[in-house]
């Protein structure tokens, strides 16, 4: 008994849809096969003849399909008319494209429908649910008319979308419906679907339906709430779609793919996918297997597809991915710290850092001569090469692929008013990015120097007019770093605590409190040195308020029973 | 856009159409078989001097994911590598007396014959150099990417140029007539590429890697350019206007998506640093028929005198496509 019918659309790839045909009609489903009237005539005849050995497969009057339009619900309407007439003992009506392929037994199929034998499985969903759409059309495809085809009359199509916002033109839903929507491929019952086909209203509806758009969405979805008895809200047929509403395709490579969807039919399948043609088509087991479908297991795989294309991998900068400022997600992949002034005034600061933090600390990376990579390193990660004119020629770029490159580490580094100041304003706008000042702390470095006066009062202005321009950088409103400034002399008020506190921000450094504390700068006479510069006329204002008696030696981590943190 | 830009970049194709015409008269078949495309077909173009060791690997490459038919432009080899390709079946081959420089480095010559042979099929204009690596290309063939392409309204498809280097100095290890260049020059820097957006193409301009670094470290202005868009789907109007870097009309170039998403895109694996390289560089100085008279020849030579080793402890070994797409040099957008 063939209780079990089939409906094909098909209008491409016919050889492959005569293939399933065949599979599905020599294991007694009965099919009624609609060919697009575009199809050149010989090819529909090659198609004909090369299914003319089988009696339950059937051709029906061939009509011109466009996507979207009302052709393709006539064309389903007039496939299934013929089959319910011609195959009397079909239950369930399958409609099904040319470019799907059964994935389990029909058996298996016509088991599971036998165990429901009332029941139709079609996808129904009331509009407000609907999140799928693509183009914004949702209720506006029930309430305007679409006379124009999407895909050939872009223009007209939009306009007149246009046009009936503006002046608020509203077609009447017909009275009595609810306008759903839904997957347009359908398992329905012969009592549902012949209820739909012989509804006195059925040119009424058909009028209406005829300008919604995409009506092989929503005309069965629509009108099974009226007549169905049972109706499961899903397809048997599992179809994918991207972010441009059109379906994924499955490869040769998506066979363990699908054998887990546990689905019963997938579309659309590459016609040359000649693995997954060979295998689901000859692929024979008992018919007990009552496994139900499950869409969902293999939805991660095309769910990050989808976010690979939309949103991407943030911090990445490459041929297919250049985000217009605003859009990039994240200018960076992760988080980084940057320290200026820091290794003016500690002594081997990096060092320290890195033993303290357990991650390589670079010097300045943006120093004048060469990036200066920890340990001094001529390349970095990623091939990044220390040369400073291949990294002035492009500093962002220097910047987003060194945090690129070492995804999963955290970089640290060290930068000063001597360096290129470029990713400056960059790093400022960055989320990414911890940026920890100490102002000033040039001075130090120029008291320690072995250099004449004038000299050092001509480099200290310079220093000063740079660093004051990269803290107000960090001062603009719109920054988005997370920044601490302090002046030199605020900073030596209470050192160990500042530094702490800068650790204690960074996510994922350990959470001990710090013992060793980093050697500072000989500070004896700085604050002459300091006294020295204004008398010349060079007023060192970024290193605050520094005291004339100095502070006291190394800050130990000063009485140990003071705990630093508190978490 | 201002109107009169786009008319000027309207001439500017104009005028390369006809280059393309005026220098494409000068081309004489040796092997025509271009009869023998059918219309759905994936055709390769490219030009070539003296590639004869490398020949059968690329025409084999191509073959298996499923380019259809070659169609090359040989300027001038001497080594016999126009006999073999006139002897293929899938080969179509033409010569030319005329100067590979003043026909834009062979770029003329490429927009006459995809005019002629390419528009309507889906085109891959590359160096016999280069291979072309697109997401799942181990598990799909080409036809495959273009249909979804095609299903997908996009017209052209970027890669970006991947240097590949042995380890250890160049003219160390020889390959072989038919051998995988990739077996020997199996390294490539992941992560030192540079990109800034050309606003009168809407392209993108990317430098950097191995030659950025170890030939270019002081002039990194003159490196060469490594995006391309290798992968057309033709029309009548087309051109090339820069080598493969760019086309015209200018929304072709439009390969990488500016709203943070990523588009579908591969990489043109190059097989530059081989045994033959220096050799070749002196000979290209000499002839001074490439771009900048030969300048980026010229800084080769001066490097490679030293014979050099481009690589460094941060060099990744190549395995597959999924480790260029997880290293961000490809992507697979949203074809999964």
């Amino acid at each position: 008994m063939s209780t079990l019918g089939f409906a094909m659309i098909c209008h491409t790839a016919l050889p492959r849809a005569a293939q399933v045909a065949r599979h599905w009609a020599e294991r007694d489903c009965p099919i009624v096969i609609h060919v697009d009237r575009s199809v050149p005539r010989g090819a529909f005849n090659e198609f004909r003849n090369s299914l003319s050995d089988l009696d339950n497969v059937r051709f029906c009057k061939r009509r011109r399909c466009e996507w979207g339009t009302w052709s393709l619900v006539e064309a389903s309407q007039t496939a299934s008319e013929m089959l319910l007439a011609e195959f009397p003992s079909v239950r369930h009506v399958y409609l099904a494209s040319g470019s799907c392929l059964p994935l389990r037994p029909v058996e298996e199929l016509r088991s599971y429908l036998a165990a429901r034998p009332m029941t139709d499985f079609i996808e129904s969903v009331t509009i407000s649910e609907v999140d799928w759409t693509v183009g914004g059309l949702n209720e506006e495809r029930f309430e305007f008319s679409f006379p124009f085809s999407w895909k050939r009359q872009r223009f007209l199509f939009d306009r007149y979308v246009e046009f009936q916002r503006r002046f608020g033109r509203r077609r009447e839903v017909p009275e009595g419906i609810t306008p759903h929507l839904g997957s347009q491929w359908w398992c329905l019952t012969r009592q549902t679907l012949s209820a739909i086909l012989e509804d006195p209203r059925r040119r009424e509806l058909d009028r209406y339906f005829k300008y919604v758009w995409i009506p092989d969405e929503s005309y069965y979805q629509t009108l099974v709430r009226n007549y169905g008895r049972k109706i499961e809200s899903r397809s048997l047929t599992l179809s994918k779609f991207d972010f441009q509403g059109k379906p994924h395709v499955f490869y040769d490579d998506h066979l363990h793919l699908l054998r887990r969807s546990d689905c019963f039919v997938a579309r659309k399948v590459w016609p040359r996918a000649d693995r997954l043609y060979r295998t689901f088509l000859s692929a024979e087991h008992s018919g007990d297997r009552m496994a139900e479908p499950a869409p969902g297991k293999i939805d991660r795989v095309f769910s990050k597809a989808l976010e690979r294309r939309t949103r991407g991998r943030p911090g990445l900068y490459m041929h297919s991915r250049y985000p217009n400022p605003g859009w990039e997600n994240g200018v960076t992949a992760g988080p980084y710290s940057v320290f200026h002034g820091f290794n003016d005034l500690f002594q081997d600061f990096e060092a320290w850092l890195s033993r303290r933090l357990g991650t390589t600390v670079h010097a300045n990376l943006f120093a004048p001569r060469r990036a200066r990579f920890a340990g001094g390193a001529d390349t970095y990660a990623g091939g990044l090469s220390a040369s400073a004119k291949l990294r002035d020629y492009n500093p962002e770029a220097f910047l987003t692929n060194l945090i690129w490159n070492t995804r999963g580490e955290r970089q640290v580094f060290m930068f000063g008013p001597q360096d290129n100041q470029r990713p400056g304003a960059f790093m400022a706008n960055d989320h990414n990015a911890q940026i920890s000042v100490i102002t000033g702390a040039w001075a130090v470095r120029l008291f320690a120097s072995n250099r004449n006066f004038s000299h050092i009062r001509t480099e200290a202005a310079r220093l000063q007019r740079t660093e004051a321009e990269f803290v107000e950088t960090l001062r603009d409103r719109s920054r988005r770093a997370d920044i601490r400034i302090w002046t030199l002399a605020d900073f030596l008020e209470e050192p160990m605590e500042n530094l702490q506190g800068i650790l204690d921000a960074m996510e994922g450094a350990p959470v001990q409190r710090l013992t060793e504390a980093p050697r500072m700068a000989k500070l004896e006479g700085f604050p002459q040195f300091l006294q020295s510069l204004r008398n010349q006329g060079m007023n060192p204002f970024l290193v605050g308020d520094f005291p004339q008696e100095g502070y006291g030696e190394d800050p130990r981590p000063s009485d140990t029973h003071r705990p630093y943190l508190v978490r | 856009m201002k109107v009169v830009q786009r008319y000027a970049l309207r001439l500017e194709r104009k005028k390369y159409l006809v280059r393309a015409w005026r220098k494409g008269r000068s081309l004489l078949p040796v092997a025509d078989r271009t009869d023998a495309i059918r219309p759905d077909d994936i055709l390769c173009f490219a030009t070539l001097r003296n590639e004869r060791p490398r020949l059968k690997y690329f025409l084999g490459y191509y073959r298996d994911r499923g380019v259809s038919h070659f169609l090359f432009v040989d300027n001038d080899s001497n080594d016999g590598s126009r006999e073999y390709l006139a002897e293929q079946p899938d080969c179509s081959v033409w010569i030319t007396p005329e100067s590979y420089k003043r026909s834009r480095f062979g770029i003329d010559w490429m927009n006459r014959l995809l005019r002629l042979h390419g528009t309507g099929h889906w085109c891959l204009t590359v160096d016999p150099d280069e291979f072309l690596v697109y997401p799942f290309s181990d598990t799909r063939p080409l036809p495959a990417l273009c249909d979804w392409l095609d299903a997908s309204s996009v017209k052209s498809f970027g890669a970006m140029v991947l240097d590949m280097y042995p380890k250890g100095p160049i003219t160390a290890q020889p390959c072989a007539d038919g051998q995988n260049p990739f077996d020997i020059a199996c390294w490539f820097d992941a992560g030192n590429y540079m990109i800034e957006r050309n606003w009168t193409y809407g392209n993108l301009w990317i430098q950097g890697g191995p030659r950025a670094r170890k030939f270019f470290a002081e002039t990194p202005e003159r490196a060469p350019a490594l995006n391309k868009i290798p992968l057309v789907r033709w029309q009548k109007g087309f051109a090339y206007s820069s080598s493969t870097h760019m086309l015209l009309p200018r929304g072709l170039n439009l390969v990488f998506d500016e709203w943070g998403g990523e588009k579908t895109s591969g990489v043109l694996l190059h097989a530059k640093f081989l045994s033959t390289f220096p050799e070749k560089a002196a000979e290209e100085m000499e002839r001074g028929q490439h771009y900048a008279a030969s300048a980026e020849y010229k800084a080769y030579y001066d490097g490679l005198s030293q014979n050099p080793d481009l690589w460094t402890r941060w060099s990744e070994r190549y395995i597959n496509w999924r480790q260029l797409e997880i290293l961000g040099l490809m992507s697979k957008g949203n074809w999964a």
